[in-house]
């Protein structure tokens, strides 16, 4: 406590952030929207552009329903991380459970598809847990290894179905683009899901137990944790989680390809280390991930707005993700 | 005219921010002379012998080799002045073979492999791998090393851990040898045995200055270990003389014939409910060993572990938390979460197993650590990340993580390590107030005057072994002392 008071204002303002990380997460939302709006008046605010209403919530729905699969992969990102861990296998597993998914429901109807397209997950975050947590292959070799393992599996998997032809089931259209009073279905499957995870990593013995990984493992076991339980129930849990976001996703884009959730995985990252979570492990929020996601959504759409090609604009949103989180970083003295 | 000294040390201070490692370490070597430097736990040893090998940089004080003031700033200008010294860990690299690590320090090939043979080594590649090769081999390689580099002073870092006896044998014979001719050896030990037969005249440390200069002759032995004490704070005086344990029935535990590799060969003991077994032993003797293997860390070599007469094999810390044995490591590092708050590190072992990953029970969670910060009076203004506690807080929390989930067995490893004697004060009533409630305890310190205070009965470990049982209510300092020196009654008479 003494500390604080001896402290040079920058640093205790890095201090202030870092306990109640979630308002400049908010301020800096907000500022960007803001600036949004300066950009293409009228966007967020119709009313500046001679149109009805306060607020668009046409623009505001977009803005949350592409938000929604990404804050579920920075899910994946934010729980292993905390046991100073990352999966980078949660972009294809997402793919591969959409593709799954679309190929077999034609073949067999919705509901078996759906059920396989999840247990796809279930076996990479398996093999990952095993890696991870009994080999002890570090979780970024790991989970780039059984994601690269994984894509492979679906090319030859699509020689294999390639006559089926594709169907999305009429559940995850609904889901995916259907709008009840204007925001996103999507948020029927989210908002449950998000306090799911608040509840685990708060509530739950699980939680704590991945926080007390991160920060000390040694402790953790000294305490009488098997660590290889843990890893294994939290990478199989992360395959789950990314594999209900490709389903989400395959609902919103209502197409399939081999690379469908891929370019979502370093904005996974992205929004979980904005939003405050330490890649080494003991610290994280998941409130604050999903303020992450947000924050990319909104950057990404000054991008396009800004009418650049395709190769500039994913260049930018690329350097823009490395700038904000080292200065996000640097401020908060986290990492 | 008068020989200078081969090395003349003067002066010697030393700080680690407030913390006086050395205030005034002395040490003199001439030729052909070898000097042992004694010293207790904590008196500065290290600190002295990092110093004189140049790996750390006095505060004060200088060092002299052969009159001309050495400049021993890093380890290799006090090689080239002629000191080589032969540290506890052996310097050699694991991945290499041994010629490339001869290579490394320009070690000539030839006169190595002669000091080898001659320290009883036989039928040594070249071509092996250091990592290959035990422990004991590598300390003999390690001396041939330093042999063979032609030194003028040797410093030899408790060269004889870890060796077997006939090893032991060599290496005195040849230390001795060239000696005669004229090197002068510098011989940290702790084995009184050892530097009588071995040293002329023995340093001895104390609170980081050199209190004197003994001539080894008969009896040094108690001289010696009156200066390593010398005049202590008084911790205060244990309060109930009565209440001792009865120690009959099954023990709680039972430990038989137990061994751990490297360093502990050969340990029994019997610790019942409601007693306080202390464990009285030197730095390194084996005890690091004999706590991993009782908490479940490393799983011993060799021996048996009872617990309430049902035998027990761990292979992890969970194993012998179910067993009730709970461990509280020495380094306060190794059993917090610094980030995390004093609540969730305390109630971390109520969510360790699998069955308690559903939701916490807030309100049991909530009484039973209110019940361990009460019971430790841990000062919780600074809560919310136990890295913001001060070393006796932070140290209590340690403990009161198994306070909290309710004591069995407590194995605590140096609980007052490095915290403030008010605090210490508090540990001690609290451990016999967990023993007088029924918990067994094994309590290993390396200060030796908390021994009295806190037990009931003590193991003294010496080189692996028990070598003695001790009524610790009764024993003065003195006693413990040259017990943990390995001096029992028949070795003193001898």
């Amino acid at each position: 406590m003494s500390t604080q008071s001896t402290d040079p204002p920058h640093v205790r303002l890095g201090l202030f952030l870092r306990d109640n990380p979630m308002i400049p997460l908010l301020i800096f939302l907000f500022l960007l929207i803001a600036a949004l709006e300066v950009m293409r008046p009228g966007i967020v605010i119709p009313i500046r552009a001679g149109r009805d209403g306060l607020i668009s919530t046409f623009w505001v729905g977009n803005l949350v329903k592409f938000a929604i699969p990404l804050a579920m992969l920075a899910a994946c990102q934010v729980l292993t991380m905390l046991t100073a861990g990352i999966d980078l296998s949660v972009g294809v597993v997402a793919t591969v459970a959409a593709f799954v998914c679309a190929t077999l429901s034609s073949i067999w109807g919705a509901t078996p598809a759906v059920l396989i397209a999840l247990s796809t997950g279930v076996v990479v975050g398996l093999v990952n847990g095993f890696g991870v947590g009994i080999v002890r292959v570090h979780p970024l070799i790991m989970t780039l290894g059984t994601g690269l393992v994984a894509t492979g599996c679906l090319q030859v998997y699509q020689r294999m179905v390639i006559n089926a032809g594709t169907e999305i089931p009429g559940g995850l259209e609904w889901l995916g683009i259907g709008r009840t009073f204007g925001m996103p279905n999507g948020l029927f499957l989210f908002i449950p899901f998000a306090i799911f995870i608040l509840w685990l990593m708060r509530y739950t013995g699980f939680g704590r137990i991945l926080f007390a990984l991160g920060s000390n493992e040694r402790a953790a076991s000294l305490s009488g944790v098997r660590a290889w339980h843990v890893y294994l129930a939290l990478y199989v849990l992360s395959g789950v989680i990314a594999a209900l976001a490709g389903l989400l996703y395959l609902g919103m884009i209502r197409q399939t390809s081999l690379s469908l959730a891929n370019p979502l995985l370093l904005p996974s990252v992205a929004a979980a280390v904005i939003g405050g979570t330490s890649i080494f492990g003991g610290r994280g929020s998941y409130a604050g991930a999903i303020i992450g996601a947000l924050i990319l959504r909104v950057l990404d759409t000054m991008l396009t707005l800004m009418q650049m090609p395709e190769g500039a604009r994913t260049a930018l949103f690329g350097l823009i993700i490395l700038a904000v989180t080292a200065l996000y970083v640097r401020i908060t003295g986290t990492r | 005219m008068t020989e200078l000294p081969l090395l003349d040390a003067s002066g010697i201070a030393k700080s680690f921010g407030a913390v006086r490692a050395l205030t005034d370490a002395r040490l003199t070597v001439d030729r052909g002379e070898i000097v042992a430097l004694m010293g207790a736990n904590g008196a500065g040893k290290s600190t002295f012998v990092k110093i004189l090998t140049g790996a750390l940089k006095p505060d004060a004080g200088q060092v002299r080799i052969r009159g001309a003031e050495a400049r021993v700033g890093s380890p290799a200008q006090a090689r080239r002045s002629g000191l080589v010294p032969v540290y506890q860990e052996p310097s050699l690299i694991p991945d290499l073979d041994v010629a490339d690590n001869l290579r490394l320090a320009d070690t000539p090939v030839d006169p190595f492999r002669a000091w080898v043979s001659e320290l009883g080594i036989a039928g040594l590649s070249l071509s092996d791998m250091i990592g290959d090769l035990p422990l004991a081999t590598l300390r003999i390689l390690d001396l041939a090393r330093a042999l063979a580099a032609e030194p003028d002073v040797l410093l030899l870092d408790e060269m004889t851990a870890a060796l077997p006896t006939d090893l032991v044998e060599h290496v005195l014979k040849v230390v001795r040898a060239k000696a005669n001719d004229g090197l002068g050896v510098i011989y940290v030990s702790h084995r009184f045995t050892e530097i009588s037969e071995l040293c002329d005249r023995a340093t001895v440390l104390r609170d980081g200055r050199s209190v004197g200069d003994l001539k080894i002759e008969p009896g040094v032995e108690e001289r010696a270990v009156e200066l390593m004490l010398g005049q202590k704070l008084a911790l205060g005086l244990r309060d109930t003389a009565g209440g001792a344990a009865h120690r009959t029935g099954t023990p709680r535990l039972r430990v038989r014939a137990l061994a751990a590799a490297p360093k502990l060969t050969d340990v029994s003991f019997d610790l019942y409910p409601g007693e306080v077994l202390g464990v009285v032993a030197l730095e390194g003797q084996g005890q690091d060993e004999l706590f991993e293997a009782l908490s479940g860390f490393e799983p011993p070599s060799d021996g048996t572990i009872e617990v309430d007469g049902t035998p027990m094999t761990f292979a992890h810390p969970a194993d012998a938390i179910a067993a009730g044995l709970t461990f509280v490591p020495g380094n306060r590092a190794e059993a917090l979460l610094s980030q995390r708050s004093v609540r969730e590190n305390i109630a971390l072992p109520f969510s360790a197993r699998i069955a308690s990953w559903g939701p916490l029970k807030l309100r049991h969670e909530r009484e039973r650590v209110g019940y361990a910060i009460d019971k430790l009076q841990i000062d919780t203004r600074a809560q919310g990340e136990v890295q913001r506690l001060s070393g006796g807080n932070q140290q209590k929390v340690t403990i009161g993580r198994w306070i909290a989930k309710g004591v069995e067995t407590l194995l605590l490893f140096d609980p007052t390590r490095g915290i403030d004697v008010r605090t210490k004060r508090q540990i001690y009533p609290l451990v016999r107030e967990l023993a007088e409630n029924g918990a067994a305890v094994l309590f290993y310190t390396s200060e030796l005057e908390e021994v009295p205070l806190a037990c009931d009965r003590a193991v003294v470990i010496f080189n692996g072994r028990i070598v003695d049982i001790i009524d610790a209510a009764a024993a003065d300092e003195a006693t413990l002392m040259r017990a943990a020196h390995g001096l029992t009654g028949e070795d003193s008479a001898a």
